[in-house]
């Protein structure tokens, strides 16, 4: 890590200054915890609700230190030649094919079988170089000079084999390649895990992370945060939605409206020029902020009394 | 070492939250990267180190906040107040402890006591009732026998002076007495509050339900279901088996890659092993009152188990209470259940028949049948030609009996006419049990 990056993280509050730079206002909690991944190099895991910020926050983070972020998307069958490496088996063959008359002769000379096997022997690992290695987003972590932000998206979506896995490197930051040895990152990558709890994961994953619980965010965070993504919504505005996105969320639904939801409602309001909410609007807009058709129905015929206590409450404001 | 924050570590892994030993040591390392000047921060930073899961996290907090509290000798009177009050009483004491407490030395107090209180390794206390001896122990280790000679040694003297002295000290003694029993009261809060629910939760799992209080039924949820839980996850992996005979060629050349594209190892296509398909049918009526609730606890934790299920419940008529189990919390739907078919009389017959007229089709090699029930059919029909093709049909059929095998077949129990047509006949009646049976059939 290199003296800049060094002081971007000097303390908690320049770590929460510098996401609001990149465009992510965080609870003191969220900055703590990259403040700790970086200090004591052990990667989070960040568990809550879809839609809270998750991912936003390593992109956030890559973009704030100036790292390159690798993303890596788990799914049920990911494998390691699809996470670590992959040998380029085209190029292998397509080399061995045009060397062979280079092979042939350089072999013509040695006169007996075992020399010829001590001949290739000298030559051995030509073909499984680094040369023909294919890196994938673990690997590329690892190799990256400067040090990277990986991200592990959606961890729980892969099988538990694969998160067994992951272990070697979150612990160690290394990776071992049977054909080649072990890879050991020169800077440790700063790593984001990410996961929804479809399941719940191994206790030896979570022991060698920090646990972040992302929860949604109270009524001054979410202004913040709106006024950040969305600037051109009037503050009076930003104030009745926030406050009846915090009602919505107290209702017995399905699934709860969070900050990417709201953030978009906010962009369609303001594409429809809306000055103030108003129940008719609301509720033809409802479907950017409910994404179930009962939570719908549940919720529109309670629409006016929520507007009007929107309304007042962020007149009281 | 940091002996106080050990013994955090100690009381949070009391609480009920898994601190390994490598978490230990990265609380340490966080402790020394934060310092203790701010309290919040390092209540957070703690959180995220040592709590991994939502839970964990708010019984963290609450351990945090009884551990980090020190009230002790808050209301300890002042030295000025106390000589305003006792202005004749000036005389000086000859023990260090009646010295902290004739000038209110709060500092000093609090320390001494935190000193007699590792001494006496207060941590290890597990019950309420020991409070008391180890408040005794922390006083004598205060220095409460010379405090106690001098008392009684002023008293002999006699003189009105001394006499005052003394009244003060007394008045020492019983408000060190009272701060160091409170102080013994929150020490039981942080460190036994962890042990003594481990013994009773040990107490639930291997008592019969039937003997089990109304006022267990909450703490019997939280078993069960970090019992299903902790099935789930055993179980969550999908097994593959080789499906011999069917080459995975594009496994194979990379397999086979390191030989250069000779082909000495083989790779087999896998087969994909589902996770079982259960079919289960629980009695709720009359004769299995006392027990219904936790047939249906059990009921619905299978639920949360299996992937594959359909639940059935019965008194005399059947339903199907998938949907219900499904889609409720815990409490409605064993209300709701209870509501719609509970308590009638029992008819195994007819609640076979009902199951053979609607879902006997739903039956087929691979669907395991799981009874829960005690089989005692009011002398009615047992219907045991439904109960021999239900057997002819499935891949097992296990039959789960709350009541122990000696009571099989005694009066109206067809348990053992039933017996015949079970792969698995076993008695459950506990936690413990319904453990044993659901890891059996998972594993296989």
């Amino acid at each position: 890590m290199n003296d800049i990056t060094q002081q971007k993280f000097g303390s908690i509050e320049t770590v929460i200054d510098g996401l609001a730079t990149a465009g992510y206002i965080c609870s003191r909690q969220i900055g703590t915890a990259v403040y700790l991944a970086q200090q004591l190099q052990k990667p989070v895991l960040v568990e809550g609700p879809a839609g809270v910020g998750k991912t936003e926050l390593a992109k956030a983070t890559a973009s704030y230190f100036g790292l390159p972020l690798i993303r890596m998307q788990c799914y049920e069958g990911l494998d390691e030649a699809k996470a670590l490496y992959e040998w380029k088996y085209g190029k292998q063959l397509l080399y061995t094919q045009i060397l062979k008359d280079k092979l042939g002769e350089s072999l013509r000379d040695s006169d007996s079988l075992p020399a010829a096997l001590e001949r290739l022997r000298s030559l051995d690992d030509v073909f499984f170089s680094e040369q023909f290695l294919e890196a994938r987003p673990l690997l590329k972590a690892l190799q990256q000079p400067a040090g990277a932000v990986l991200l592990v998206d959606e961890v729980d979506k892969a099988d538990q084999e694969f998160e067994a896995f992951l272990l070697e490197i979150l612990s160690d930051f290394q990776v071992t390649i049977p054909e080649i040895g072990t890879i050991t990152a020169g800077v440790p990558p700063i790593v984001f895990l990410t996961s929804n709890n479809t399941r719940d994961l191994g206790d030896a994953l979570k022991r060698r992370c920090l646990h972040l619980h992302i929860g949604f965010p109270d009524g001054g965070l979410e202004e913040r945060i709106i006024a950040i993504k969305v600037p051109g919504v009037a503050a009076s505005l930003r104030r009745q939605i926030v406050a009846l996105v915090q009602q919505m969320r107290t209702l017995d639904m399905r699934k709860l409206p969070s900050v990417s939801e709201t953030i978009d409602w906010a962009r369609v309001l303001l594409l429809l020029h809306a000055e103030r909410l108003e129940s008719e609007m609301v509720q033809e807009t409802l479907n950017v902020l409910l994404k179930y058709e009962e939570d719908i129905e549940a919720v529109r015929n309670k629409i006016p009394g929520l507007v009007l206590q929107a309304t007042r409450d962020a007149g009281a404001v | 070492m940091n002996q106080p924050f050990l013994r955090f570590l100690q009381a949070v892994r009391g609480a009920g939250v898994r601190v390994s030993v490598s978490e230990s040591i990265d609380a340490f390392k966080t402790l020394d990267l934060i310092g203790y000047g701010d309290r919040q921060l390092l209540k957070d930073s703690l959180g995220l180190v040592l709590a991994k899961t939502e839970e964990e996290k708010l019984r963290f907090a609450e351990c945090f906040e009884l551990y980090f509290t020190r009230k002790d000798f808050a209301g300890a009177p002042s030295a000025q107040e106390r000589q305003a009050a006792d202005h004749e009483a000036s005389g000086d004491s000859e023990t260090p402890l009646g010295r902290m407490l004739l000038s209110g030395d709060q500092a000093g107090l609090a320390t001494a006591m935190e000193a007699a209180a590792n001494a006496a390794q207060v941590s290890e206390i597990s019950f309420f009732t020991q409070t008391n001896i180890y408040a005794r122990r922390i006083m004598e280790s205060m220095g409460l026998e010379p405090l106690e000679a001098e008392i009684r040694r002023l008293r002999a003297l006699g003189t009105p002076e001394a006499e005052a002295t003394a009244d003060a000290l007394d008045r020492g003694r019983t408000y060190l007495g009272q701060q160091v029993r409170e102080f013994m009261e929150r020490q039981l809060a942080v460190y036994a509050q962890g042990k003594s629910q481990a013994l009773r939760d040990d107490f639930l799992q291997n008592t019969r339900l039937s003997n089990l209080d109304r006022r267990d039924f909450q703490r019997m949820k939280v078993i069960v279901r970090a019992m299903a839980k902790r099935l789930a996850t055993r179980h969550a992996r999908i097994k593959r088996t080789a499906r011999r005979g069917q080459l995975d060629v594009r496994r194979m050349i990379r397999h086979n890659m390191h030989h250069d594209g000779m082909m000495f190892r083989t790779a087999w296509k896998k087969r994909k092993i589902e996770r079982p398909r259960v079919v289960a049918i629980c009695d709720v009526s009359g004769s299995v009152a006392a027990v219904a609730q936790f047939l249906l606890l059990f009921l619905y934790s299978l639920n949360e188990v299996l992937s594959d299920i359909r639940s059935f419940a019965f008194s005399s008529s059947l339903i199907e209470v998938s949907e219900i189990l499904e889609r409720q919390g815990i409490e409605d739907a064993i209300a709701q259940i209870l509501k719609d078919i509970g308590f009638g009389s029992t008819n195994y017959g007819r609640a076979l028949a009902d199951f053979k007229a609607g879902w006997i089709d739903k039956v087929d090699n691979k669907t395991t049948v799981i009874i829960i029930g005690d089989a005692r059919g009011n002398y009615t029909d047992p219907r045991l030609d439904i109960m021999k093709s239900l057997y002819e049909r499935a891949k097992r059929v296990i039959w789960l009996n709350p009541e122990y095998q000696s009571s099989w077949g005694s009066g109206d129990s067809d348990m053992l006419r039933y017996r015949p047509f079970c792969h698995l006949a076993a008695v459950c009646n506990s936690v413990r049990h319904l453990e044993r049976c659901l890891t059996a059939l998972l594993e296989d």
